[in-house]
């Protein structure tokens, strides 16, 4: 009976202080929700109950923000990124996995070395090569430099080499084919690798902030991201509508991690995504 | 021996897209910037000034500062990031009815992107609007915690902290799934309390996820551009402009200078490629990998 009250209050316990964590962390997605609902300027402020909403703000947000463009840009621009990065890294993983061809470990460690050079210290001479390009202030500066990683390489060659070998030559022997194979067997058996790239690779794309506020100047071609910059900047002294514009832009990637968990834990604990 | 070459051709072709693309945007711009770092640069061209400019730079205040800052940046991020993150998974571990609800809202902050993140920190803290700045007073409300010399940076940090901790707390929920029940369950037989089986079980089977952790913590601390942008434009005097701020910011010495913009960004490489190797030489020999 003693013990059960223990374990008891010791449970209570537990939930009470996950409780109240849960409040903080949750804290300031509340404060932005309600604020983009709530009228006037003083948004943030007490009371944390609002007495009265409206969809006014948000609206005004989408419009002044362009937010609509921002997010098929992001949206359009991740997608391609996503695409591409899957398939460059299914060819080049199987080529590293199944291939015999002379240097292969040479040309596989020079491929991982390009995981050491960090973004920040290529995106300089990228920015000069995309103006050279006349690239600025188009889809192709903010996809072409990314449309293959050693990351993606990487991660499916990993769950390729755990393939028996025998089985490509099983099927090499069955007339299936290379590409046969890496289609119809490969692919299919390293399905949940796959997508915790893709959603890795959407993530991190969807995320990038510094290289679209180099590469664009246009609004035309604000990312989410970038769109939310130069709300802020322009309507800093308007929170309700730059809070708003926090909320529309967030939105969509809450509904897709939603869907896509499994996928997100896998991805994260393979590789991480940047900001 | 033939056999050897006869898949030449097919590697070639599946290698090449990729080869392609990290040849030309990572290999490339890499050399190119060392060789751009020792020039100085107008808006339309660029006159070498030598090598001794990455020395030079190195040693300018602005970078030493900048390092500093960066430094100080990751220290405060890094240890109450994972500490929280530990701390939560831990808790929200038990099979508990209801556990899941806490789980996603301990995993919500990873889908915020650091702008959206900022712009919600930039609004929470300002002096003006701020449920925070109005519920800390003092200096929070003038001139408000981001233009606060002595608090800025660790404003900055709280913004990170709370937007890192979804990462965290997934890497370690997953982490922690992965060790063993009957590990506890002996600990527990042998008279081991909580925070024994904590320290002894725990943390050392979690141990690879805790190095994963820091180490990817540490270099987003090190990359870290969006936030100082968003929350506090590098100020006040400087307080919080970090490397790649220093890097690629607004209103700096190397704004309109292409050359040392190239400089600090290749200083910063070398900077992360030292950090890397230390973080994987000092941390791998006390991880504890299962076989």
């Amino acid at each position: 009976m003693a013990i059960d009250q223990v374990r008891g209050a010791r449970k209570v316990g537990r939930y009470a202080l996950l409780t109240v964590l849960a409040v903080v962390v949750i804290f300031p997605i509340y404060m932005m929700v309600v604020g983009s609902l709530k009228p006037g300027n003083k948004v943030l402020v007490n009371p944390l109950l609002p007495t009265n909403f409206t969809t006014k703000t948000l609206s005004e947000a989408w419009r002044s923000g362009h937010l609509g463009r921002a997010l098929w840009n992001s949206a359009l621009v991740s997608t391609i990124i996503t695409f591409a990065q899957v398939v460059t890294a299914i060819l080049a993983a199987y080529a590293f996995a199944f291939l015999k061809f002379p240097g292969k470990s040479i040309v596989f460690v020079a491929f991982l070395a390009t995981l050491l050079v960090p973004l920040e210290a290529t995106l300089t001479v990228n920015r000069r090569t995309m103006q050279d390009l006349s690239w600025i202030n188009s889809y192709k500066s903010l996809t072409i430099p990314f449309l293959a990683t050693a990351f993606g390489i990487f991660m499916i060659r990993q769950v390729f080499l755990q393939i028996p070998k025998e089985m490509h030559e099983a099927a090499s022997m069955d007339g299936l084919g290379r590409l046969g194979f890496m289609w119809q067997v490969a692919v299919p058996l390293s399905r949940p690798t796959i997508g915790a790239l893709a959603l890795f690779s959407f993530l991190s794309s969807w995320n990038q902030y510094l290289w679209p506020t180099l590469v664009t100047t246009d609004k035309n071609y604000n990312t989410v991201q970038t769109g939310l910059r130069a709300l802020k900047a322009s309507s800093i002294d308007k929170p309700n509508l730059v809070i708003a514009g926090t909320v529309i832009v967030a939105l969509p990637i809450f509904i897709v991690l939603v869907i896509f968990q499994r996928q997100l834990i896998r991805g994260l604990t393979a590789g991480a995504v940047k900001g | 021996m033939k056999r050897r070459w006869r898949d030449c051709g097919l590697a070639a072709l599946m290698l090449g897209p990729s080869a392609a693309v990290l040849a030309l945007f990572v290999v490339y711009p890499l050399i190119k910037a060392i060789w751009l770092g020792q020039q100085r640069c107008g808006v339309t061209t660029c006159s070498n000034s030598g090598f001794h400019q990455y020395l030079d730079a190195f040693r300018s205040n602005e970078f030493q500062d900048a390092l500093i800052v960066t430094a100080k940046y990751a220290l405060f991020t890094v240890p109450i990031g994972l500490v929280l993150g530990v701390g939560l998974a831990v808790l929200a571990d038990k099979y508990m009815r209801g556990v899941g609800i806490f789980r996603t809202v301990f995993s919500s902050t990873v889908a915020t992107s650091v702008a959206v993140a900022s712009v919600m920190w930039f609004f929470l803290l300002n002096p003006n609007v701020g449920v925070l700045a109005e519920w800390i007073g003092g200096v929070a409300k003038t001139p408000g915690l981001l233009q606060q010399p002595g608090y800025a940076l660790w404003a900055v940090s709280a913004s990170s902290i709370w937007a890192n901790l979804g990462f965290t707390f997934i890497v370690v929920t997953a982490g922690l799934q992965g060790v063993p029940k009957d590990l506890y369950e002996s600990a527990f037989v042998d008279g081991a309390g909580p925070f024994t089986r904590f320290t002894n079980v725990t943390l050392p089977m979690i141990s690879p996820t805790l190095l994963f952790a820091s180490v990817v913590l540490t270099t987003r601390a090190f990359q870290s551009f969006g936030e100082v942008d968003l929350l506090t434009g590098g100020g006040p005097k400087g307080e919080t402009t970090t490397l790649t701020y220093l890097a690629y910011g607004s209103g700096l010495p190397t704004s309109n200078d292409d050359g040392l913009r190239a400089t600090v960004s290749v200083l910063l490489f070398f900077v992360l490629l030292i950090l890397a190797l230390v973080q994987f030489r000092g941390l791998e020999k006390r991880v504890h990998y299962g076989n």
